[in-house]
C-alpha cells in the first residue's frame, strides 16, 4: 500500500497558534482539516510537508450559525451542511456538499478544505513513480506542464464543488493572520487563474469562517458533470443564484467549475438576463457566452471536446430550473444533474 | 470391486444418446482397478426413491457467504507469520530501454535492508505459455514498459524497502517507444522481444475454412466493417498479495491471490529451478480475478526466492498502480468483418481480421490471438470463414486474459454488424439470428462441437420479457432497445502445457463421523467453486453441505486441477467430484447393502440416509452407514478425475476454441440517450443465459448479474488508455490513470434492473448437466448497448467504450457512425486449409494432407510434433 512520509503533527486549539506555526515553519508546514484532500496527496508525494497543522482543536471551527445569513466555521463537514435544510436561496450550496466524493469522505472532508482543495490535472494527481515517468511537471518537482507543453503557466483544474456553489451565493470568507489578525474577502476573489497558485491565502492565513448572505427571494442550483453517480470530481460545475422581480430577471449569479484554474464568475454572460424575461433565445444566448469563457484541457475525465460542448446544455438546464421549468421534461443527462441531490 | 455404469441408466436427459450422450471415448466409468478417467456425462446425484435431486438446484446460501460477509476469509495479505519481512519491487519509470548497470550499495547499506535482488539472480525466463517463456522475474537487460521490474529490496518493514528502493542506481539507455499496434507494425526495430514472427509482430495466424471468396460471391450482399474494442482491466478489489515461507523441514510454500496454483507451482519450479517436490503453492481465496491473476507473476518468483535466500518468510503487497502494471486484461483489438449474406439474411460467408495492441510480454496471447477468431461459428450457421489475426507487442503492461479472453472483441463487431445486416435488409434482428442458429449436436466450419445449444429459449426468453415485438423500432426517440447474442466455453478442451493428463481430480476422505474430507486444486475466486465442489459431493451422496469440509487451491493438499479460468471449474471439477462421490458412494452402498441384507443397486442416499428404495424407512444414518463401510473395507477414500474429449479439430490453431460444451447468452438493452450530449443511461437488461442447470441457482444469478454489471462497465467508460508524450521532448509513455479513482469503473448508481432467466436444458457433458456461467453473460452487453443507441438515436457507434463522447461525435457527424478508420494492411502467413465437415473435411490441414501422408508412408513413419501449438487459454 501507498504510505504517508513522516512529518510532525501539530494540532493547537486557536487559529491564530496554527498561523504561528505557518509564519515560523514557512513552506515546510500545510494545513489538515478532514484530510481527504492532503493525505492522499502526501502519499502520492506531491506535497511533502515536515510539519502538518491540524485544525480538529481550532476552537469554533466546526461551528456554524444561521441568523443574517448562515456562517459556517471552516471545519463543519460536507455531510453536516448536505443533511442541514437549505435556507432561502442557499440550495446550491447544499446540493454541492452533497455531491463531493462519497459518503464516506464527506463524514470527514471540511466546508474550508473543499474551498481550498488543490487543483488537480492527470499529470499531477499521480504517485511519484509514475511522474518520474514523465520527468515530473511544473506544479511538482518538474518544469514542463504536460497539457500543453508550451503553456508558461500550470492549467491544473480548479475541482471544488462548493466554491462555485458559494460564489453564486456571494460568499465571503473569513482568514486570520496572528500578525495581521482578521480580514474578509469575497470568495471569488480569494482565488487566481493558475494552477499552482490557485489561492491568495497569504502563507501565515488560516481560513475560519465562510459566510453565506441572506438570500430572502433568490433561489439556486448546482449543478455537477462527472462520469459516475458518485465518488468523481467535477468536470464542469455550474452554479447559478437568480432572484426574479415579476417575471424578469432582477439578479443572477453564474459561476462555471472546473473548466479553468479558478472557478468563472460569468458576470457579463448572466448580465444578458438582468432586467430581461429569461426567453429560450436569451438563455441559449448566455449558455453561448459561458462555453466561450470555459477552458477545458485535456487533462481529467472526457475529452476537452465533449466537455465543452456540454457547457451550453448545462447552463441552458440550469437557468430553466431557476426560472421554473420542471427538469423531469429534461433530456436524460440534465434530468440527471437537476435530480442528483433530492430537494 | 468395481462397478460399470453405462450413461444413460437413471437419466431423463440421457435418453438420446446422440443428441447428449458421453463422448465417443466411451463415457465414464467406475473402475478404480483400471484408473479411468472421467470425460463428463454424470447425472446420478443421490436421488430418493422419488427421483429428486438432494440439493442440486436448490437456493442455498453459499458455503463461504459468512465468513466473506463478516470479513473471517483470509486473503493472502491477511496472513503474517513469526519473523516476516516485507518485499517492494523497483519498477522502471522508462517503457523501453536497456539496463545498463544497478548499483543498490546504498540500498544494502540501509539499516534494515536484508537483501536487494535483480536480474541477474533470476537467469531463467517464465511465462504462462510454453511457446512464449519471454519474462524474468526482474528484468536482465532490458525494461519494456512502464513499470517493469528491475530490482527487489527485502527490508524489516514497508516503508524500510521505500526508501531502499529510492538509493537503487539503475542506469538505463533508452530505446525508441513502439505505443500502439499500427507503430509495432511500421517499426520493426528495436524489437521489443527477439523472438515472435517478425519485427515486432508476436504471432499472425491466418485460417481458412472453405473458399470464402466463393461464398461472397453467392452472397447477394456483402458487408464491410471495422470495428475498434479498446482495452481494459479486471480491476479486482484484491490486490495482488503473496508471502512465501519455508517450512521446517525446508520446504517452500508460497501462498498467493491466484487463479492458477499449479502453473504457479511448475512456473517457480522452473525458474527457481527447484525439484516441484519441494514446492507447495496455496492459492488463498481471490478476491476477485476475473482472468487477472491466471499467470504466474514476477512478484510470486521473487517472494519465493527471496524466502529461500533467507529462511524468513516474505510478503509482498501490491499497490493498486502496480495491479495496473500486471494487467494481462482485455487486448484493444482492431476489427474488420466482411460477411456475405442473401436477401433473406442467411450468412453465406465471413471473413475476419484482428489486430491486437498484446503489449509487453506474451501472456496468454497467442492463444488470444486465436480466441478472437474461435467463436464466430458456434452461433450462427456460417458455412465458409476465414480467420486472420495478428497480435504487436508495444511498450505497456501486458494484455492477457479478462472474462471472455479475447472472445468479447469480435463477438461486438458481429452482433453490432448483424443489427446493420438487419437493418438494411428490412429484418427484425431476433428473426434473423433465429432463421440461422448453428443446430444441436454438429460441427462447425472450423470444427468445434456443438453438443446442446439453447440460444433460441434465450433470444424467445429476452423478446418476451423485454417487449421486443412491440417496442423495438416504435420507441419514442431517444429510446431504444439493442439485441445481441454469444456464447462461451465451458472450460478450454486443452491444457495450457502439452500433456495427456486429466485437468481436474477431486479426492475424498471420508470417515466413522461421517464427516466427508473433499480436496481439490480449484480455486475460489469469488466465482464460487467451492460451493459447487460441495454442491456435487452433497448431491452424490445425499448429505448437507454442512457434512463437507474442504480443502482447495492447495498443491500439497489435493489432486492438481489446472485452475480457475475459461470458465472450466463447475464443468470439470464437478464431474471429477461426481466421479469420487460415486465411488465412495459404491463402497457405502455395497457395506450397507450387506448389512439391510438387500441388493445394492436398490440402496438409496438422501436426506443424510442411506437406505432402501423400496422401505425407506429401512436404512442407516450416513454416519453409521460410514461406520459400516469402514469396517468392510478399511480406512475410506476415494479420487475422480475429469479430461475433456478429445477435439476433431486436428490443424494447428485447433487447440484453441475446442470446449466440451458451450454456454449460450442472449440479450436486450433498454438505453436511452441524450441527443444534445451524446449522454447514454441504461435502464433495463434482459438477459437469458443457457446454463444447461443450474447447480445452485442463487450463485448462477450472481454470476449472471456480475457478469452484465462487469460488461456494462466496459461498454460504457472502462479504458486503459495510455498517454504518448510529444516525441519531440520526451519517449513516456505512461497509462493515463492508474487507480480506482480515475479508472472509471460502474458504481451502484449506474447499475440497471437486471433481469434473469436461466435457460435449463441439462448438456450431458456437464456435471448433472451443467454448462459455464462464469463468463458468457458480459459478451452480448457491449453490442446489446451499441444497438440500443442506434434504436434510440440512430447512430452507429463502433467502437467500445460507448461513451457519450463517442456517441456524440456520432451524432454530429453527417453518416451518423462513429469508429475506426480503414483496417490496416497486415502481411498475412500462407493460411492454414481446412474444409468444413461438409465439403468432407476431416479437421485437418489440407495443405499437410500430402505431407502427412507421405511422412506415415516412410519407413520410420510417425507423426509430426505439435507440441508448440498453444493449448486452451
Amino acid at each position: 500500500m501507498m504510505r504517508l512520509p513522516e512529518f510532525d503533527y501539530r494540532a493547537p486549539d486557536s487559529a491564530e497558534e496554527v498561523s504561528r506555526i505557518l509564519a515560523g515553519e514557512g513552506p515546510r508546514a500545510m494545513i489538515v482539516a478532514g484530510g481527504t484532500d492532503l493525505w492522499p496527496n502526501m502519499k502520492r508525494k506531491h506535497q511533502q510537508p515536515k510539519v502538518v497543522v491540524a485544525l480538529r482543536k481550532v476552537k469554533g471551527l466546526r461551528e456554524s450559525a444561521n441568523g443574517a445569513g448562515l456562517s459556517l466555521g471552516a471545519g463543519v463537514t460536507l455531510n453536516e451542511i448536505a443533511a442541514a435544510p437549505s435556507a432561502e436561496g442557499h440550495d446550491a450550496l447544499r446540493r454541492a456538499a452533497a455531491q463531493v466524493a462519497t459518503p464516506l469522505l464527506r463524514n470527514a472532508a471540511t466546508i474550508g478544505g473543499n474551498v481550498c482543495l488543490d487543483t488537480r490535472c492527470t499529470y499531477y494527481d499521480q504517485n511519484e513513480e509514475w511522474r518520474r515517468s514523465i520527468d515530473f511537471c511544473m506544479k511538482a518537482e518538474g518544469e514542463r506542464c504536460w497539457v500543453a507543453p508550451s503553456s508558461p503557466k500550470c492549467l491544473a483544474i480548479s475541482s471544488t464543488d462548493c466554491a462555485p456553489a458559494l460564489i453564486a451565493l456571494g460568499a465571503e470568507v473569513d482568514l486570520v493572520s496572528a500578525a495581521e489578525g482578521e480580514r474578509s474577502v469575497a470568495l471569488e476573489d480569494l482565488y487566481k487563474n493558475d494552477g499552482i497558485f490557485y489561492l491568495k491565502r497569504k502563507p501565515d492565513e488560516v481560513l475560519t469562517t465562510v459566510r453565506v448572505p441572506a438570500l430572502t427571494g433568490w433561489r439556486s442550483t448546482y449543478w455537477k458533470l462527472r462520469r459516475r453517480g458518485s465518488i468523481d470530481f467535477p468536470v464542469l460545475g455550474v452554479a447559478a443564484a437568480m432572484k426574479m422581480s415579476g417575471d424578469s430577471v432582477e439578479e443572477l449569479r453564474l459561476v462555471l467549475g472546473a473548466v479553468s484554474s479558478r472557478p468563472i464568475l460569468a458576470t457579463d454572460a448572466a448580465g444578458k438576463l438582468i432586467g430581461q424575461v429569461p426567453t429560450d433565445e436569451l438563455i441559449a444566448e448566455v449558455a453561448e457566452d459561458c462555453a466561450k469563457l470555459a477552458k477545458p484541457m485535456d487533462n481529467s475525465d472526457f475529452t476537452l471536446y465533449w466537455r465543452k460542448a456540454v457547457v451550453q446544455p448545462y447552463v441552458r438546464g440550469v437557468l430553466k430550473q431557476l426560472r421554473g421549468d420542471d427538469p423531469e421534461g429534461f433530456s436524460t443527462l440534465l434530468r440527471r444533474a437537476a435530480l442528483a441531490v433530492p430537494s | 470391486m468395481s462397478t460399470t455404469k453405462k450413461p444413460g441408466s437413471k437419466s431423463d436427459f440421457f435418453k438420446d444418446p446422440v443428441k447428449h450422450g458421453a463422448s465417443s471415448d466411451g463415457g465414464y466409468a467406475v473402475n478404480l482397478a483400471e484408473g479411468d478417467i472421467s470425460t463428463g456425462g454424470h447425472d446420478t446425484g443421490g436421488r430418493g426413491p422419488g427421483g429428486e435431486f438432494n440439493s442440486v438446484g436448490k437456493a442455498r446460501r453459499r458455503v463461504d457467504a459468512r465468513a466473506k460477509v463478516t470479513g473471517g476469509t483470509r486473503f493472502a495479505d491477511d496472513l503474517a507469520l513469526p519473523r516476516m519481512v516485507a518485499g517492494r519491487l523497483l519498477r522502471s519509470h522508462l517503457p523501453h530501454a536497456l539496463v545498463k548497470s544497478i548499483d543498490a550499495s546504498k540500498a544494502k547499506a540501509l539499516p534494515g535492508v536484508h537483501l536487494v535482488l535483480t536480474g541477474a539472480d533470476f537467469p531463467i525466463t517464465y511465462g504462462i505459455l510454453p511457446v512464449s517463456m519471454d519474462e524474468h522475474p526482474l528484468a536482465r537487460d532490458k525494461v519494456r514498459h512502464v513499470g517493469d521490474p528491475v530490482a527487489a529490496v527485502i527490508a524489516a518493514d514497508e516503508d524500510t524497502c521505500t526508501k531502499a528502493l529510492e538509493l537503487i542506481e539503475v542506469e538505463y539507455e533508452q530505446l525508441e517507444t513502439i505505443a500502439d499496434p499500427h507503430e509495432a507494425l511500421a517499426t520493426p526495430e528495436p524489437r521489443i522481444h527477439d523472438y515472435g514472427d517478425h519485427g515486432n509482430v508476436h504471432k499472425a495466424v491466418s485460417l481458412e475454412f472453405g473458399d470464402v471468396e466463393a461464398g461472397m460471391a453467392e452472397a447477394d450482399r456483402v458487408f464491410e466493417h471495422s470495428f475498434f474494442f479498446e482495452g481494459n482491466t479486471h480491476l479486482p478489489l484484491e490486490q495482488h498479495a503473496s508471502v512465501a515461507a519455508l517450512d521446517e523441514n525446508g520446504l517452500l510454500t508460497l501462498w498467493s491471490s491466484t487463479q492458477t496454483p499449479h502453473y504457479v507451482h511448475k512456473a517457480l519450479a522452473r525458474s527457481l529451478d527447484m525439484d516441484p517436490a519441494r514446492i507447495r503453492v496455496v492459492a488463498c481465496p481471490n478476491g476477485g480475478g476475473f482472468g487477472g491473476k491466471s499467470d504466474p507473476f514476477n512478484h510470486e518468483i521473487v517472494a519465493a526466492k527471496a524466502a529461500l535466500i533467507l529462511g524468513r518468510p516474505v510478503k509482498f503487497s501490491l499497490n493498486r498502480e502496480e495491479v495496473f502494471y500486471c494487467h494481462r486484461g482485455r487486448h484493444p483489438v482492431e476489427m474488420k468483418f466482411r460477411t456475405g449474406v442473401k436477401k433473406d439474411g442467411t450468412i453465406t460467408s465471413m471473413d475476419l481480421q484482428t489486430l491486437l495492441d498484446g503489449g509487453a510480454f506474451g501472456s496468454y496471447g497467442v492463444a488470444s490471438t486465436f480466441y478472437t477468431g474461435a467463436l464466430q461459428t458456434v452461433t450462427y450457421e456460417i458455412p465458409r470463414y476465414r480467420f486472420r489475426g495478428c497480435r504487436t507487442f508495444t511498450n505497456k503492461p501486458a494484455c492477457g486474459p479478462k472474462r471472455g479472453h479475447g472472445t468479447p472483441q469480435p463477438r461486438f463487431g458481429q452482433e453490432v454488424q448483424l443489427d446493420i445486416i438487419a437493418h438494411e435488409l428490412g429484418i427484425d434482428p431476433a428473426e434473423l439470428r433465429l432463421q440461422q442458429l448453428v443446430k444441436e449436436d454438429s460441427l462447425t466450419a472450423n470444427f468445434l462441437k456443438v453438443r446442446t445449444i439453447g440460444l433460441r429459449r434465450c433470444i424467445e426468453a429476452v423478446v418476451k420479457e423485454s417487449g421486443w415485438k412491440e417496442r423495438h423500432g416504435k420507441l419514442p426517440r431517444g429510446r431504444g432497445l439493442g439485441l445481441a447474442c454469444s456464447s462461451y466455453l465451458s472450460g478450454a478442451g486443452l491444457p495450457i502445457y502439452w500433456n495427456h493428463l486429466p485437468h481436474s481430480g477431486v479426492a475424498l476422505k471420508l470417515d466413522r463421523s461421517g464427516h466427508v474430507l473433499a480436496t481439490c486444486g480449484a480455486t475460489e475466486i469469488g466465482q464460487g467453486s467451492d460451493d459447487v465442489l460441495v454442491n456435487c459431493v452433497a448431491e452424490v451422496l445425499g448429505i448437507d453441505a454442512d457434512d463437507i469440509r474442504i480443502r482447495t487451491g492447495d498443491t500439497d493438499l489435493g489432486p492438481v486441477d489446472l485452475g480457475s479460468y475459461s470458465s472450466r471449474v463447475t464443468l470439470m471439477m464437478g464431474n471429477a467430484a461426481i466421479q469420487a462421490a460415486e465411488r465412495a458412494r459404491d463402497l457405502i452402498a455395497t457395506a450397507v447393502a450387506k448389512k439391510l441384507e438387500i441388493p445394492k443397486a436398490r440402496v438409496g442416499f438422501a436426506g443424510r440416509r442411506v437406505f432402501d428404495c423400496e422401505d425407506p424407512e429401512k436404512g442407516l444414518t450416513f454416519a453409521e452407514a460410514c461406520i459400516a463401510a469402514e469396517g468392510l473395507w478399511g480406512t475410506l477414500g476415494t479420487v475422480g478425475s475429469y479430461k475433456p474429449p478429445a477435439s476433431p479439430a486436428r490443424f494447428k490453431g485447433g487447440g484453441v476454441g475446442p470446449s466440451p460444451t458451450y454456454s449460450y447468452t442472449a440479450c436486450v438493452l433498454e438505453a436511452e440517450v441524450c441527443e444534445e450530449t451524446g449522454w447514454v443511461t441504461v435502464h433495463d437488461v434482459w438477459i437469458g443465459h443457457d446454463i444447461g442447470r443450474a447447480l445452485n441457482p442463487v450463485l448462477a444469478r450472481g454470476q449472471v448479474e456480475g457478469g452484465v454489471y462487469m460488461g456494462l462497465g466496459e461498454a460504457l467508460m472502462e479504458e486503459m488508455v495510455y498517454r504518448r508524450l510529444p516525441k519531440r521532448f520526451s519517449q513516456a509513455l505512461v497509462h493515463r490513470h492508474p487507480s480506482l479513482l480515475e479508472y472509471k469503473s460502474p458504481t451502484f448508481h449506474e447499475m440497471p434492473r437486471v433481469h434473469t432467466t436461466l435457460i435449463e436444458d441439462p448438456d450431458g457433458a456437464g456435471p448433472f448437466g451443467a454448462k459455464e456461467v462464469g463468463q458468457g453473460p458480459l459478451l452480448p452487453i457491449m453490442p446489446a448497448l451499441s444497438n440500443a443507441v442506434f434504436d434510440a438515436v440512430g447512430v452507429r457507434v463502433r467502437q467500445v467504450p460507448i461513451s457519450p463522447q463517442a456517441i456524440y461525435k456520432a451524432l454530429q457527424s453527417e453518416s451518423k457512425d462513429h469508429g475506426p478508420g480503414e483496417f490496416p494492411e497486415i502481411d498475412w502467413p500462407e493460411p492454414v486449409i481446412v474444409k468444413p465437415p461438409w465439403e468432407g473435411g476431416d479437421g485437418r490441414d489440407e495443405r499437410k494432407k500430402d505431407s502427412y501422408v507421405a511422412r506415415m508412408a516412410r519407413p520410420e513413419g510417425g507423426r509430426g510434433s505439435e507440441t508448440a501449438e498453444p493449448k486452451g487459454d
